[in-house]
């Protein structure tokens, strides 16, 4: 590898880069899909044979199928398509941002109110941080 | 000779603009954060500028990942408005100002800034809110734009000292425009956010409070932030304020700043507004 990545070290984030972007392409045009609203309609009728028109592999399919959103991130997704099958479902951005991030949307509102999610203590890794006392 | 005469930068983000179209924007939710741009919208309607281009990325709308345009400049007479996935925003078609847009497609390639240009294009929320923000809910929008996408979705995008060269070979072109135009140029995007991953939700405000005061005290400094500290220090998507420098570059080294509102939360997103007036002699 000959760009350092050393954004790998912030924890919780999936960074849309080359190596997610190889992955990801396939999923991710699916995803691109979903901006027609026929192809809205045809996903939501049959979710299973809509998806046969794309060479999913079968864990990004699986991810797919059951909303799991941050697997899909884990297999190349990129949040500004994934949220297109969020969309479909009726859900917000603030909706899959909770359920990414393993808390209800009641508790994840509250935080959004409270401030948001302080950088204090996410800005790395466990046992990434440069420094101690960094973050 | 045409002239920027102001800069606007404003957070995008989605959510405003269906609080506006779904009428909700008195709510206690979002009251703070309208009430806040009322004054942006007097001044702008007062400045009444000729034309405004306006910087901000496309989100998987006009283009996919199909093909990834680094900088593109839209010379159409209108662009359409974008089904994001929902239907596309009930607000008016975007007007273009094609004798404008293809000098500075022309202008910025001779000056070494490799324009992908567009002839057909809809614009997303990333457009329309700013719009939305900035100038109510008109019948039609008060003036054409020129759209100008900066890539923010796949890593990497050009750095915030490449997005504010940018911005100065901008304000050169316009400068060299022959009709007599006053425009303003948006920055649009951030501030801190992070959508994605188990760090969703992540605001800096610290880091926000310094990138609007360095706007104007150190504008350059800004430039030199990298990408893994816009990520690390306000959230993976909070690197989208690389499109503030390419707005900030094109209004030379003398602005004033004569408003700013910041407030959390929009959604996922701590929004910032800042109004930067040109005082240079041009």
């Amino acid at each position: 590898m000959t760009i350092p990545r050393d954004y790998e070290s912030i924890p919780g984030t999936y960074v849309y880069d080359a190596e997610r972007g190889r992955i990801g392409y396939v999923l991710n045009m699916f995803c691109m899909s979903l901006n027609k609203a026929e192809n809205r309609k045809s996903f939501k009728e049959n979710e299973a044979a809509y998806l046969d028109r794309f060479a999913l592999s079968p864990e990004q399919r699986r991810t797919v199928l059951e909303r799991d959103w941050l697997g899909m991130l884990k297999v190349g997704g990129n949040i500004y398509y994934t949220i297109k099958i969020a969309f479909c479902d009726g859900l917000t951005f603030q909706d899959v941002a909770g359920m990414m991030s393993g808390v209800s949307k009641e508790t994840y509102a509250k935080m959004m109110l409270a401030g948001g999610r302080s950088v204090q203590g996410n800005r790395y890794k466990d046992g990434t941080a440069p420094e101690a006392n960094h973050g | 000779m045409a002239k920027i005469v102001a800069g606007i930068a404003t957070s995008h983000v989605p959510a405003i603009g269906v609080a506006m179209d779904k009428g909700t924007t008195a709510t206690p939710y979002w009251q703070p954060l309208f009430k806040g741009y009322e004054p942006a919208r007097e001044w702008l309607a007062k400045l009444a500028p000729d034309v405004a281009i306006i910087v901000y990325n496309d989100h998987a709308c006009a283009f996919s990942l199909e093909i990834i345009p680094t900088f593109l400049i839209g010379v159409a007479a209108k662009f359409p408005i974008a089904d994001e996935g929902f239907g596309p925003r009930p607000v008016p078609v975007v007007q273009g100002h094609p004798a404008l847009a293809w000098h500075l497609a022309e202008s910025l390639i001779l000056d070494e800034f490799d324009m992908t240009i567009a002839n057909e294009m809809p614009v997303d929320h990333g457009l329309t809110v700013p719009l939305s923000v900035t100038c109510g809910q008109p019948a039609a929008w008060p003036f054409p734009v020129i759209p100008l996408c900066v890539n923010v979705v796949q890593y990497p995008p050009p750095t915030g000292a490449r997005c504010f060269k940018l911005g100065m070979a901008i304000r050169r072109a316009v400068e060299k425009f022959d009709q007599d135009l006053r425009v303003v140029i948006y920055g649009t995007g951030g501030m801190s956010h992070q959508l994605q991953g188990e760090r969703a939700g992540l605001i800096n405000r610290e880091f926000d409070i310094a990138f609007l005061d360095g706007m104007t005290r150190d504008p350059l400094a800004l430039t030199r932030i990298t990408h893994t500290e816009y990520m690390r220090e306000a959230g993976s998507e909070g690197v989208e304020m690389v499109m503030w420098h390419v707005m900030r570059g094109a209004l030379g080294d003398e602005v004033a700043e004569v408003y700013r509102h910041y407030h959390v939360p929009a959604s996922n997103t701590a929004a910032g507004l800042m109004i930067l007036e040109t005082r240079s002699a041009a």
